[in-house]
């Protein structure tokens, strides 16, 4: 198996605060990965290191051999945590905007996508719902064929029914060949779509291991290994 | 829409399981084609991965075969299919025995619960 991403002593200060503290990291192509943790555990700033908005204090990062750049930013398809699409624009506007801006962008099913879920495209980013804004984003996010993806709390603040539309299409255009990395803390509703988790806990990688192994192994969901780990 | 799994038992176990009754009680008949990794993951909820993990097992027992070509399908072997369903069978009669054997019947007990339970079922 090749190595999408690597990290080397990766750390991340923001002044006094350590974010990161020295984190080797290595993930594998073909798998979707949960990267799980307590707010404040570092899972935004992970994802944004790999996504170049953010430089590392210390260490190495290398996304498919490269560190982030222009190279990098081809192959990684990111759904931050907060929206960055104009209100103003439709959703068309945008589908082209991502034509022009992204070789690996598959217009034909961002369009599938669309239909599916009976979004007009003609309408304006403001005129939908904040349920709908987020299918859109991951449509946008999901319609790149890219070699990972990185998707930063993407059921958070949808309801259970989006949810489950979110993790289809999650499953659905999913290539073997690429690695999702989904950070979230509603575990439970993530967790059998995963093929292996990672806990951050105080800016440290805790565990990294199979779901199925924690299963077997401790006879518990990762989500009550998580209540375990984490208890507050 | 996903499958119920269970959360504290491995998924692709569990994945083997819905398949194997799924033939086993003739929702999928011998012969029958069933549908793709990725179909069923989407219906199950899954990961692509693990549903695959769990195809391969159905495989190596001889539930499953794949043509090369045009995809998945159930075995023809009703005798392979006929020694899973009485399997399952046993197992869960051994299950139910554990459980009564718990709550302090014995087997004479048990086959007269059994009996009156099916005479008062007619």
């Amino acid at each position: 198996m090749s190595k999408i991403l690597e990290c080397q002593g990766l750390s991340k200060r923001y002044g006094k605060k350590q974010a990161l503290k020295s984190v080797d990291l290595s993930l594998e192509s073909g798998r979707i990965i949960g990267l799980l943790g307590p707010n404040g555990s570092g899972k935004t700033t992970l994802i944004k290191l790999i996504n170049g908005l953010l430089s590392p204090s210390e260490g190495t990062l290398l996304i498919d051999g490269n560190m982030p750049g222009v190279k990098t930013k081809e192959i990684v398809s990111y759904l931050p945590e907060r929206t960055y699409l104009n209100e103003n624009q439709r959703v068309s506007d945008i589908i082209d905007f991502f034509v022009d801006f992204y070789a690996d962008f598959d217009q034909s099913r961002a369009g599938d996508m669309l239909k599916r879920l009976s979004i007009d495209p003609t309408e304006r980013i403001k005129s939908l719902s904040k349920g709908t804004r987020e299918k859109v984003q991951l449509i946008l996010v999901m319609s790149r064929r890219a070699k990972l993806y990185c998707l930063d709390e993407p059921i958070a603040g949808v309801d259970p029914a989006a949810r489950d539309y979110i993790l289809d299409t999650i499953i659905n255009n999913y290539d073997e060949n690429a690695t999702i990395l989904i950070s979230t803390h509603l575990i439970s509703d993530v967790e059998n779509i995963l093929d292996e988790v990672i806990f951050l806990k105080d800016g440290q990688i805790s565990l990294q291991t199979a779901v199925d192994d924690i299963r077997v192994n401790q006879a518990k969901s990762v989500d009550a290994l998580f209540r375990e780990v984490f208890r507050c | 829409m996903a499958w119920n799994l269970d959360s504290g038992r491995p998924i692709y176990i569990q994945l083997v399981e819905r398949i194997e009754l799924a033939v086993i009680s003739g929702r999928y008949e011998p012969g029958d084609k069933i549908p793709s990794v990725r179909e069923l993951a989407v219906e199950a909820g899954v990961n692509p991965n693990t549903m695959q993990k769990a195809m391969s097992d159905l495989e190596r027992e001889g539930l499953l075969y794949t043509e090369r070509t045009s995809g998945r399908f159930v075995t023809e072997d009703r005798v392979l299919i006929d020694k899973m369903r009485k399997e399952l069978a046993a197992a869960q009669i051994q299950e139910f025995m554990k459980k009564m054997n718990q709550m302090g019947f014995e087997k004479d007990d048990i086959l007269h619960l059994i009996h009156k339970n099916l005479e008062e079922g007619k």
